[in-house]
C-alpha cells in the first residue's frame, strides 16, 4: 500500500468528522446487490515494487527489442536516436505531473512549450498554424477529413493509394458512420504515383484530396500540380507526412501548395513504443484556424503587462462546444510534444538537416547494396529514408525468415495489404541515423542466404 | 544566420534609478524564460552525429547535410567508395526552414527554467475534479523504459513481440475482471476517443439488428463536454436527460423520452456531481427495455474501483482512463489511454486490431488480414497500430502493484478524503447535494453565499497564491458557480487540512466581499491573464518581430 497515505488512526479521525461508521458505509448510494464484499475475485492482493518489477522484466525479456539487432522497420514508425537529454527533461515532475493548462498562470511552462512546440511544427510544415497536438498521425489524418468537409461543406474525399493502409482504415471507418465518401484503391508495387489521375478525379462534390508524403512505399513527388488541380475545383489538398525527418531534406508541403497538413511526430523524441503513444501533428492556413480541431495556445499579456501564454479559440472545443465542437478531442499528446520540441530545439535547422543527409546517404547505400542481391529489384528509384524493394517470393516468411537470422528486415506489404494482388512480394525498408554499414552488409548476406 | 538577428528580449525591463524592479526581471528563483526563436540560432545544434560509414557522404559534404546545388555521384559501390548518389528526385529542401538549436546545457536549462513555471501533483495537492490527479508511481517509469517495450516496432514480426501482446493481453483481461464486463478493446488513444468507440460500437450494433433509424442519443446536462461532442462526431443528434434536484438523472423523464428513436444513453458513473447514480440498473434495464445500448462514462470509475463492477449495472460499454484510475501520468495534457470494455451484446462489434491467446499459450495480434474469417462484425480500426503500450506497462505495474485489496482501498480512501473535505467545508461553502448524504470521491460546492461581484474565479485564483491548483471551475455546468473537488486517494490527512484551512480562509473573504481577493494572484509567475486579447487577436505561432 505504498502509494497511499492514509494510516488507520487517520481514516478514524476522519470517519469521526464525516459521520459514518466504516469507509464501506460511505458507499451507501451503491445498491446493496451491486456492491461487492471484498476484494474482486481473480485479481492478487497487493505486491512490492521488487515482484511487479520481476514480473514485467520478464514479459519485457520475452521481446526482441529493435536496437539489439541489425533494424530496418519503418511504414509509418521510425527508430531514430534521441539524445539522453530528452528524456531526463520530460521526467521532470513538473512536466510529467502536470495537467492541461486550463490555470494559466501556474502552467506557463507548459503553455510557452505548446506555443514553441506550434511555431516548430508550422515552419517544418510549411504552414502558418498548427495546434498543441492529437494522438497520432492516423486519428489526425481523419480529423483533416472532417475539417475539410466543414471548409468546404462537401462529403467526397479522394485518398491517395500511397496513404499508409492503417490511415485508410481510420478515416473508412470513420467515414462509414459519418456518411462521408472516400475514393481509394491500393498501390501497385510500382513507381507510378496516382496524383495524376487523382487530379483527373477531382470534381465540384470533392472535399479534399489527400496524399502522403513520402508515401507508403517511400516514393517522393512534386504535390504542387495536384495541389492546384484541387484549388481549381474547389478542394483543399490535405498533405500526411509519417516521417517529419524528411522535411530537413525535401521541400515541405507547405511550399508546395497544401491546405492542411498533418502527420506523425513519433521520429522525433518519442520513440517506437510499440506504436503508442505518438503524436498526431496538425498544421493549417491561418483563414482556416477556426475550423481546426484540437487545443490551441496563443500569446497574450497578464494584468501587468507581462508577455504570457492561454490556451485559446476554445469555442472550437467539446468543453465548451458540446455536440457543436469541430472535434470530441480533449486529452491530446502534450508530453510527447514535449519530447518532440526539445529534440527538435536540440537539433536546430543544421542539425536537422544533417540527420536528414545522414538518413537519405545510408537509405541510397542500402538501397543499392541490398538491390545487388540476386534476384532484388529496387521498386522506387527516388525516395528519403525509406524504399520498397521486390523480391522473388513472398516478403511474409521471408521477414521471419530473416528475424530468425538476427535482422528486422522490414515492413512486408503483405502484412500491410493482406488481400495480395501482386503486393506480397513487397517488402518497404526503411534506414535511418542508427544503422550503421555493417547492418547493411548483415542483412545482404542474410537476405542472400534466405534467397539462395 | 540567426533566427533572431537583433537579439530582441521582450521582457528585459527598463529599470530606472530606484525602481525595485531587477535588471533582469528575474526575482530570485522566479526566473524568467526567453522563447527558443529569441535565444536560439539557426547554426547552433545540441547533437553530434557519428560520421557515414563510408567515405564522403551525399555531394561529397562530410556532414551529411543535403544541398541542391549537389552533383550526383557516380554509381560505384557506395560501402567500399563514396557516398551514394542522391536520390531526392529534384526535391530539396532548398529555402530555410527557421528552426532554432540550442546546445545540450542551453537546451537543458531552458526546459529546466520552464518546468519550473508550472505546477504538478508532484508539487502539491492538485484537486482537479474529474481529472483525478493523483501521485503517478516512479516504478511505472521506469518499467515502460525498459527496452523490451520502449523499443519495439508495432509491425514487427509477431514472434519477436510475444511479451508486448502478453502485456496488453494481461491487461485487458485484468480490466475485465475488474468491470465484470464480457470483453476489451484495448487500442482507444484517451477518454474521448474509447467514448467514440463505444458509440461507434452501439451504432454498428444497430445497423446489425436493422435499427439503423435509430439517431438520438441522451445525455445528461451534468455530462462532460466530449460526451455529446462524441455523439455528434459519431454522427448522433443529441438531447439532454434533466436531472432530478438531488443531482442525478430523472428516471421518470428518461423513461418518458426512451422510444424507437432512440439509439442509447451516455451516463457518467459516478456522475459529475460527485454522486453515484442509485438508479444505474433501473436505467440500463428501461433503456434495453426500448431497444437501446448503455454508454458508461467510465472518467470516474476511481471511485469504485474494487468494490463496484459496472458489468452488474446493465452497462454496455464503458471506457476507462487509464490516466485517471491506474494512474499514467497526464503529462500536461496527455497522453492518455482509453480502453473500453464491453456487455456480451457489444463485443462483436469492437474494433480492430486485438490481441488473442492461442490454445499454445502464444498470442496473436488479430488485425486487418483476418477480418473476413474471424471478426467479421467489427466495426473498423480506430488508429494505426495498436493502443497505448506506453501507458499499457504502466498501468499494468499500478494495477498489480495495488493488487485486488489495494484497489478497494484506493476507492476507498478516495471517497473518504472527498467526504472529509465536504464535511469539513459545508458551513463555509455551498454544498448544494451534501444534505442527501455522502459524496463520492468528489466534493461540489457552489458560490452561493459569496459577496456581490466575488466569483468562483476569485476563490480559484486565490488558492494558487496560497500554493495549490485550482479545483474544476463552472463545472459541472447544472451547478451555479461549480467549483469540484477531487481530492484523490494519494493526499495525506496533514496536506488535506492545510487544504481545508487555506480554502476556509479564501471562502470566508469571498463571503465578507475582501477586495484584496480580486487580485489574486500576485505570487504566482504571471498575474491573471488577457484570454479575451488572446481570443480576438490569435498570436498561435512567433513570428520575427519587426524594426523597433
Amino acid at each position: 500500500m505504498r502509494y497511499l497515505p492514509l494510516t488507520d488512526t487517520d481514516r478514524a479521525a476522519m470517519l469521526e468528522v464525516v459521520g459514518a461508521p466504516s469507509i464501506d458505509a460511505l458507499f451507501a448510494d451503491v445498491p446493496e446487490e451491486a456492491r461487492l464484499a471484498g476484494p474482486v475475485e481473480g485479481l492478487p492482493n497487493h505486491a512490492s515494487e521488487m515482484a511487479v518489477e520481476r514480473h514485467m522484466t520478464a514479459l519485457a525479456a520475452k521481446n526482441l527489442a529493435a536496437g539489439s539487432v541489425p533494424f530496418f522497420l519503418g511504414a509509418g514508425a521510425y527508430r531514430h536516436h534521441i539524445p539522453a537529454s530528452v528524456d531526463h527533461l520530460i521526467q521532470r515532475g513538473e512536466f510529467l505531473t502536470s495537467y492541461t493548462p486550463y490555470q494559466p498562470e501556474i502552467a506557463q511552462g507548459t503553455l510557452q512549450m505548446l506555443f514553441e512546440f506550434q511555431t516548430q511544427v508550422a515552419r517544418l510544415y510549411g504552414c502558418e498554424v498548427a495546434n498543441a497536438s492529437m494522438y497520432d498521425g492516423s486519428t489526425a489524418c481523419w480529423e483533416a477529413v472532417t475539417m475539410a468537409r466543414r471548409v468546404t461543406r462537401r462529403r467526397k474525399a479522394l485518398l491517395s493509394n500511397g496513404l499508409h493502409p492503417h490511415y485508410v482504415s481510420v478515416v473508412r471507418t470513420m467515414a462509414g458512420f459519418t456518411e462521408d465518401e472516400v475514393a481509394y484503391t491500393p498501390p501497385a508495387l510500382s513507381v507510378e504515383t496516382d496524383l495524376e489521375a487523382l487530379a483527373a478525379a477531382i470534381d465540384d462534390d470533392t472535399s479534399c484530396v489527400v496524399v502522403q508524403y513520402p508515401d507508403i512505399l517511400g516514393r517522393i513527388a512534386d504535390l504542387a500540380p495536384l495541389a492546384e488541380a484541387a484549388h481549381a475545383r474547389g478542394a483543399l489538398f490535405v498533405a500526411v507526412v509519417t516521417e517529419p525527418v524528411a522535411l530537413g531534406a525535401i521541400r515541405s508541403p507547405g511550399e508546395m501548395g497544401a491546405d492542411i497538413v498533418v502527420g506523425e511526430g513519433q521520429s522525433l523524441g518519442v520513440g517506437l513504443q510499440f506504436g503508442g503513444p505518438y503524436l498526431g501533428l496538425f498544421a493549417t492556413r491561418e483563414k482556416f484556424v477556426r475550423q481546426m480541431p484540437g487545443r490551441l495556445c496563443g500569446e497574450t499579456v497578464d494584468a501587468e503587462g507581462k508577455r504570457g501564454f492561454v490556451l485559446t479559440l476554445s469555442t472550437r472545443e467539446q468543453h465548451i462546444r458540446r455536440e457543436k465542437a469541430t472535434s470530441n478531442i480533449c486529452t491530446n499528446s502534450g508530453l510527447c510534444a514535449l519530447a518532440f520540441s526539445i529534440h527538435l530545439t536540440l537539433l536546430g535547422e543544421k542539425g536537422l538537416r544533417q540527420l536528414a543527409g545522414l538518413n537519405h546517404a545510408l537509405a541510397c547505400a542500402a538501397a543499392e547494396r541490398l538491390s545487388r542481391v540476386p534476384g532484388v529489384e529496387l521498386v522506387t528509384p527516388t525516395f528519403f529514408n525509406e524504399f520498397t524493394l521486390r523480391l522473388p517470393r513472398e516478403t511474409r516468411p521471408l521477414v521471419r525468415a530473416l528475424a530468425d537470422r538476427g535482422v528486422l528486415a522490414g515492413v512486408s506489404l503483405g502484412r500491410l495489404y493482406p488481400d495480395g494482388d501482386g503486393r506480397e512480394n513487397g517488402l518497404v525498408v526503411a534506414v535511418t541515423e542508427t544503422v550503421t554499414a555493417e547492418d547493411i552488409e548483415a542483412y545482404a548476406s542474410a537476405l542472400e542466404e534466405v534467397l539462395a | 544566420m540567426t533566427v533572431n538577428p537583433g537579439g530582441w528580449r521582450p521582457d528585459a525591463p527598463k529599470v530606472e534609478a530606484g525602481s525595485t524592479l531587477t535588471y533582469t526581471g528575474n526575482r530570485a528563483l522566479m526566473l524568467e524564460e526567453p522563447l527558443i526563436f529569441e535565444i536560439g540560432t539557426t547554426e547552433t545544434t545540441g547533437v553530434d552525429f557519428s560520421p557515414l560509414p563510408f567515405r564522403g557522404g551525399v555531394g561529397g559534404e562530410q556532414d551529411g547535410a543535403l544541398r541542391a546545388s549537389d552533383n550526383p555521384l557516380s554509381q560505384s559501390s557506395p560501402l567500399k567508395r563514396r557516398g551514394p548518389t542522391d536520390r531526392l528526385g529534384g526535391l530539396h529542401r532548398a529555402v530555410p526552414i527557421g528552426l532554432p538549436g540550442l546546445s545540450e546545457p542551453e537546451a537543458v536549462r531552458h526546459y529546466t527554467r520552464l518546468s519550473r513555471q508550472n505546477y504538478a501533483i508532484d508539487l502539491g495537492l492538485f484537486p482537479l475534479g474529474s481529472c483525478t490527479m493523483k501521485h503517478n508511481p516512479r516504478l511505472n517509469e521506469k518499467i515502460a523504459r525498459l527496452p523490451g517495450f520502449a523499443d519495439l516496432h508495432p509491425l514487427a514480426p509477431i514472434d519477436t513481440v510475444q511479451g508486448a501482446l502478453a502485456v496488453i493481453h494481461e491487461l485487458g483481461h485484468w480490466l475485465v475482471t475488474l468491470t465484470g464486463m464480457h470483453s476489451v478493446a484495448m487500442s482507444p488513444k484517451a477518454g474521448a476517443h474509447g467514448e467514440l468507440c463505444g458509440v461507434l460500437a452501439i451504432r454498428a450494433a444497430l445497423e446489425a439488428k436493422g435499427e439503423g433509424h435509430r439517431k438520438t442519443i441522451l445525455v445528461p446536462e451534468s455530462a462532460h463536454g466530449t460526451n455529446p461532442a462524441t455523439a455528434a462526431f459519431a454522427g448522433y443528434s443529441v438531447e439532454a436527460i434533466p436531472a432530478t434536484a438531488e443531482g442525478r438523472v430523472d428516471l421518470a423523464a428518461l423513461e418518458a423520452r426512451l422510444g424507437p428513436d432512440v439509439a442509447g444513453v451516455m451516463i457518467t458513473n459516478p456522475n459529475t456531481c460527485g454522486l453515484f447514480e442509485r438508479d444505474m440498473k433501473a436505467i440500463s434495464d428501461a433503456v434495453h427495455a426500448a431497444g437501446g445500448f448503455v454508454y458508461c462514462d467510465g472518467a470516474n470509475f476511481n471511485a469504485i474501483v474494487g468494490r463496484v463492477r459496472p458489468g452488474d449495472l446493465g452497462i454496455d460499454a464503458m471506457h476507462i482512463n487509464l490516466h485517471k484510475t491506474f494512474s499514467t501520468p497526464h503529462g500536461g495534457g496527455g497522453p492518455g489511454a482509453g480502453p473500453v470494455v464491453f456487455s456480451e451484446a457489444l463485443a462483436p462489434f469492437a474494433p480492430l486490431p486485438f490481441v488473442e491467446k492461442t490454445a499454445e499459450g502464444t498470442y496473436r495480434l488479430v488485425e486487418e488480414e483476418t477480418v473476413a474469417h474471424r471478426h467479421s462484425d467489427s466495426f473498423g480500426r480506430m488508429t494505426a497500430f495498436h493502443g497505448q503500450m506506453g501507458m499499457f506497462t504502466r498501468a499494468l505495474a499500478y494495477i498489480l502493484s495495488h493488487g485486488a485489496d489495494g484497489l478497494r482501498q484506493v476507492s476507498g480512501d478516495a471517497v473518504l478524503n472527498a467526504n472529509y473535505v465536504l464535511r469539513s467545508l459545508e458551513d463555509v461553502l455551498d454544498a448544494p447535494f451534501a444534505a442527501a448524504g455522502p459524496c463520492m470521491h468528489e466534493a461540489l460546492f457552489s458560490d452561493k453565499g459569496f459577496a456581490e461581484g466575488f466569483s468562483t474565479l476569485d476563490v480559484a485564483k486565490a488558492l494558487i497564491d496560497e500554493g495549490f491548483h485550482p479545483m474544476t471551475v463552472y463545472f459541472p455546468l447544472v451547478v451555479h458557480g461549480a467549483m469540484l473537488v477531487e481530492p484523490t486517494e494519494t493526499e495525506s490527512k496533514a496536506a488535506l487540512d492545510q487544504f481545508i484551512g487555506a480554502l476556509r480562509r479564501i471562502a470566508e473573504r469571498a463571503r465578507a466581499g475582501d477586495l484584496s481577493l480580486k487580485a489574486a494572484p500576485v505570487e504566482a509567475p504571471r498575474r491573471r491573464l488577457d484570454e479575451t486579447l488572446a481570443a480576438r487577436r490569435p498570436r498561435l505561432v512567433w513570428t520575427e518581430p519587426g524594426p523597433a
